[in-house]
């Protein structure tokens, strides 16, 4: 089998040259403690007796999780190799730089390895005396059935559940509240996406799974985890009516509601496909009596160059909406 | 002649060499129920222990304990709190030792399982590294040998072909994970088969 054409010097050093390149990019936004190559920290944001909200992950989703550290949004991240999360270490220092003084939130996605580290993390912290809660994002409704939501995975979803948090903690409300509001915008985030192609990891050069011209995968994972069902390529309309009547069926919005929505490219899905896919989404969601308050589209969380989209939509409330449209500064995110 | 501080550190070249000759077979593997890095994880983790192990002084447990830090933080995943831990115990159970007779390296095995099960909150049955650890610890505290406790591992690893994943990634799969035998406790019983070869001692 061919190897997969990328641009990339040796696979092993993508994640730190790619760190490098950030740096080189955000010197406004970002920066590194010294012997903390592997965690990012806002220029502006931490400041004392307010919230740390620190994410964290695998690499390969760019700008999730680098591209929301900021003002108003998340303080600092720990940064993992490809689709792995980081060790105990990254999280640590990542929280120290970032501390106020008045607690630290844990925010990531629920995936096995990072509630091992990051619960590493949580320790070493802690006999530091620094107080550490955490909040995993589970807006995957693939991932697991509604029963088990506390399986899901965190998905694209994310820059909705950080946004909402990292409003909540700009505006210096204590650590309680922040994990209530993370929580709360979790409860209320909803994500199916569909793939197209594979990626391939740089280290490899091959692709992560085998999916045949013609054929897609709905509800398959950012890092390339089997979805709930393959079948044939269909259209927009038809993929986008299967997302949303599964989003729909489980956010249970009342007419006349608001939601915020996110169509995410996974990679290599350009933009022309996702707008294609919104005017469906703005379709469905008009038809069912919803405002949409906010419409994000294109490259927020990917997974390397995987082809396909995921669809998200948050429920709104007046706080989530109010914490939404909160201003926020950050290397690949800016609003307000 | 005894286990010592010098074969400790050779044993982690042989599972580092091991994971490297393995590395693409074990990430075609978890291509197929996971996100494909597994064998990925398994090289850079038992590289660095390797490495961290051969800068280590002191005893049995210091070189352990070294090992586990550097699996830590090469990879974290979730080999990487796996394995520190396991490292942790087997360090404990050696103990401040310069070396120690190589049956006890039975007890190692046993030490790492109960370190895996207790970091992953896992039972066997579950698709994991465990139904690879488990079953070679058995045998191994049974006071089996070498070959019966790798032969165990390598069975175990076997078995999870026929197993639902219920913990970890490949748990969202349900079903579809049947007929694939797990990748971590493929790797698994390649690293037992490595401690197991240490346990037969030099070859004469």
């Amino acid at each position: 089998m061919s190897l997969t054409q990328k641009l990339i010097n040796d696979g092993n050093a993508a994640v730190d040259e790619m760190l490098a390149g950030i740096m080189a990019a955000h010197p406004d936004h970002l920066w590194r403690p010294d012997h903390a190559p592997r965690a990012a920290v806002a220029k502006n944001g931490p400041r004392p007796g307010k919230v740390a909200i620190v994410v964290g992950g695998g690499s390969g989703h760019e700008p999730t999780f680098l591209g929301y550290v900021g003002k108003g949004l998340a303080d600092a991240c720990a940064v993992g190799n490809v689709f792995a999360s980081p060790p105990p270490q990254p999280a640590v220092d990542a929280a120290l730089a970032a501390n106020g003084g008045a607690g630290v939130l844990f925010l990531y996605g629920n995936y096995a390895g990072d509630v091992m580290n990051f619960d590493m993390a949580s320790e070493l912290l802690e006999m530091e005396g620094v107080e550490v809660r955490t909040v995993l994002t589970t807006d995957d409704i693939a991932s697991a059935p509604r029963d088990q939501r506390e399986k899901r995975r965190g998905v694209a979803g994310n820059v909705f559940i950080f946004k909402a948090a990292g409003a909540a903690a700009d505006l210096m409300m204590p650590i309680d509240e922040v994990e209530r509001v993370a929580r709360h915008a979790n409860d209320r985030t909803f994500t199916m996406g569909v793939a197209l192609s594979s990626c391939s990891l740089p280290q490899t050069r091959r692709p992560s799974f085998d999916l045949p011209m013609g054929e897609m995968e709905i509800g398959m994972g950012i890092h390339g985890e089997p979805g709930v069902r393959r079948g044939p390529l269909r259209t927009a309309n038809e993929v986008v009516d299967e997302i949303m009547d599964a989003i729909l069926a489980e956010m249970n919005a009342p007419a006349g509601d608001r939601v915020a929505v996110l169509v995410n490219s996974l990679g290599s899905t350009p933009l022309m496909e996702l707008y294609i896919m919104n005017a469906r989404v703005a379709e469905r969601l008009r038809s069912a009596g919803l405002t949409v308050h906010r419409t994000l589209v294109g490259p927020y969380c990917t997974s390397l160059e995987m082809a396909g989209a995921s669809i998200t939509v948050m429920h709104l409330d007046d706080e989530l909406q109010r914490l939404l449209d909160h201003p926020c500064d950050c290397a690949m995110f800016r609003q307000g | 002649m005894d286990f010592t501080t010098g074969d400790l550190k050779n044993l982690f070249v042989a599972m580092a060499a091991r994971m490297t000759a393995e590395r693409d077979k074990l990430c075609a593997l978890d291509g197929v129920i996971g996100d494909a890095d597994h064998g990925i994880a398994m090289e850079q983790g038992t590289k660095a222990a390797a490495d961290a192990a051969q800068a280590a002084d002191g005893t049995l447990q210091d070189v352990f304990n070294a090992a586990a830090k550097g699996f830590l933080n090469a990879v974290g995943a979730s080999s990487g709190p796996l394995y520190a831990t396991a490292l942790l115990r087997a360090g404990k159970a050696a103990g401040p030792r310069a070396s120690m007779p190589r049956d006890e390296l039975r007890a190692a095995i046993a030490a790492m399982r109960e370190g895996i099960a207790q970091r992953g909150k896992a039972e066997p049955g579950q698709k994991t590294m465990l139904d690879a650890w488990a079953p070679a610890a058995d045998a191994a505290s049974a006071g089996e040998t070498a070959d019966a406790i790798a032969a165990a591992a390598r069975q175990g690893a076997e078995a999870t072909r026929d197993m639902v994943a219920a913990l970890g990634r490949a748990a969202r799969l349900g079903e579809r994970s049947l007929g694939h035998p797990d990748p971590g406790a493929v790797s698994a019983a390649m690293l037992i088969e490595e401690i197991c070869s240490a346990m037969r001692g030099p070859a004469s």
